[in-house]
């Protein structure tokens, strides 16, 4: 049976070992925004040996492009985009220090072998369930690449935001796990 | 012939645009709360919930239920009695877009040049515009947000009409094995089939629209659906890719004649944000 985790981030090597893959977590504290367009960014600068805009150690990443604030509320809706589309910039941010993603949909075969290399994890929030998602975000602030709209890098603070282990330390993968235990032939 | 000005055809394709994204059609909601009965993955269950509770929250707080509020497709079907005055029909589509997305808060998801540039638009422009000239002088108005993340998991071949209709079957249900927990499941399959290479396409997305709980007219294509929707849901994808029945809330088949050499297939998957809402002028 599945466990429920309460972790706050940045994650430490102990909180990662405790989690397997299809285990809920309700996850606190900062993460980081950065989808397609801030990758790209992000690993140009680490490939010229540039300082990125945040300490990326420990931290976890959000694959978020959110809706505009409506008046009175830190952010708009803020469900998780797709991840594969990350996945050829990954590698080289987990060998950076980072330590979480947060997305939807399966990873390919190297960033499962680096997440297993670098002791990180992925969580698949809910694609979808913005609303939801958003009443979870506490704060949320532009930090780097303005320029590129929702693409641009936020730094947020959320309370319980409900995600699941999909990737865990151990080379376990639920999007492989679901289909094989539910599968019918 | 009746003149429309298209300052009206502005205003009700930025309501639609806001009333799409904010509220979710019954038919998706009925479909959810039947699957969600069903469901034997525990996982699944809450997942499906989770669904419900955020269109419910999405309506109350007017957000948009997904944060993907997609490119603005737009379907019109435009009375030939009709005469348009004020200026651009498109023009005016486009403008309503942008009052749409700005004045309600949905994301800003287009960007310019496709490849090379990919600069946002910052306004959602331009709309996806299609146009069926009909009898009449009315003019019927469908916006359909469309998100990204499902629309990369569509697909058309070029098959041969010797692959047949089991041949249809296995490159529907491999196009949505292969997309597993991408598109954010429980999803939509919409498949055109015939007329050619783009046609195809088009009768995939218009098949988007058909109400969820309706029934195909031509009873051997309502049961080519019901089969497809049977066979989707064993591959044990469900809800989110995290595994359970739940894959599918329906498969919509549009088909249209085509040439004797070609048997055009497209399969367009949408998500379980399943948005459109329409009016009529």
């Amino acid at each position: 049976m599945s466990s429920v985790h309460r972790l706050k981030t940045p994650l430490t090597v102990d909180d990662l070992e405790k989690l397997k893959a299809g285990d809920k977590v309700l996850l606190s504290g900062i993460v980081y925004t950065a989808r397609d367009a801030a990758h790209k960014r992000l690993v140009e600068l680490l490939k010229r040996g540039k300082d990125l805009p945040f300490d990326i150690r420990g931290q976890v990443i959000y694959y978020v492009g959110p809706a505009p604030a409506p008046p009175g509320k830190p952010i708009g809706s803020a469900g998780p985009t797709t991840s594969y589309r990350m996945d050829p910039y990954t590698p080289i941010l987990l060998d950076a220090g980072l330590k979480g993603m947060i997305g939807k949909g399966p990873r390919g075969k190297e960033v499962i072998e680096s997440m297993v290399k670098n002791k990180a994890v992925y969580f698949a929030a809910i694609g979808g369930a913005a609303v939801v998602i958003a009443k979870a975000v506490k704060k949320s602030e532009v930090i780097a690449y303005e320029d590129l709209g929702p693409e641009a890098i936020r730094r947020m603070e959320v309370e319980d935001l409900p995600v699941f282990v999909a990737n865990d330390i151990y080379g376990n993968d639920i999007y492989k796990m679901g289909v094989e235990r539910y599968k019918i032939d | 012939m009746r003149e429309i000005n298209v300052s009206k055809v502005k205003e009700i394709v930025k309501k639609l645009c806001i009333e799409a994204n904010y509220y979710i059609g019954k038919d998706v909601i009925d479909r959810i709360e039947y699957f969600l009965e069903r469901e034997e993955s525990p996982t699944g269950k809450e997942i499906l919930q989770l669904l419900l509770d955020n269109y419910r929250a999405a309506a109350e707080e007017k957000m948009p239920i997904c944060q993907d509020t997609g490119v603005a497709v737009v379907f019109l079907e435009l009375g030939q009695e009709v005469h348009f005055v004020g200026g651009s029909l498109y023009d005016a589509i486009n403008e309503g877009v942008k009052e749409g997305y700005i004045e309600g808060y949905l994301r800003k998801s287009m960007v310019d040049d496709p490849v090379i540039e990919r600069k946002n638009t910052g306004d959602n422009t331009p709309a996806l515009i299609y146009t069926d000239i009909v009898p009449g002088d009315k003019v019927k108005i469908t916006v359909a947000p469309k998100g990204g993340g499902s629309e990369n998991m569509s697909e058309v071949r070029m098959m041969k009409a010797a692959d047949g209709i089991e041949g249809v079957k296995r490159f529907v249900v491999d196009r949505v094995a292969r997309s597993g927990g991408n598109p954010c499941p429980p999803i939509v399959v919409g498949v055109g089939i015939g007329g050619s290479f783009e046609h195809s396409a088009l009768l995939a997305k218009k098949a988007l629209l058909r109400p969820l709980d309706d029934r195909h007219p031509d009873e051997k294509w309502a049961e080519v659906e019901d089969e497809l929707l049977e066979e989707v849901n064993k591959l044990g994808i469900g809800p989110q890719g995290l595994g359970g029945r739940t894959t599918a809330l329906a498969v919509k088949i549009l088909t249209k004649p085509c040439h004797i050499a070609s048997m055009p297939v497209a399969v367009n998957i949408n998500c379980h944000a399943h948005r459109h809402k329409s009016e009529t002028i």
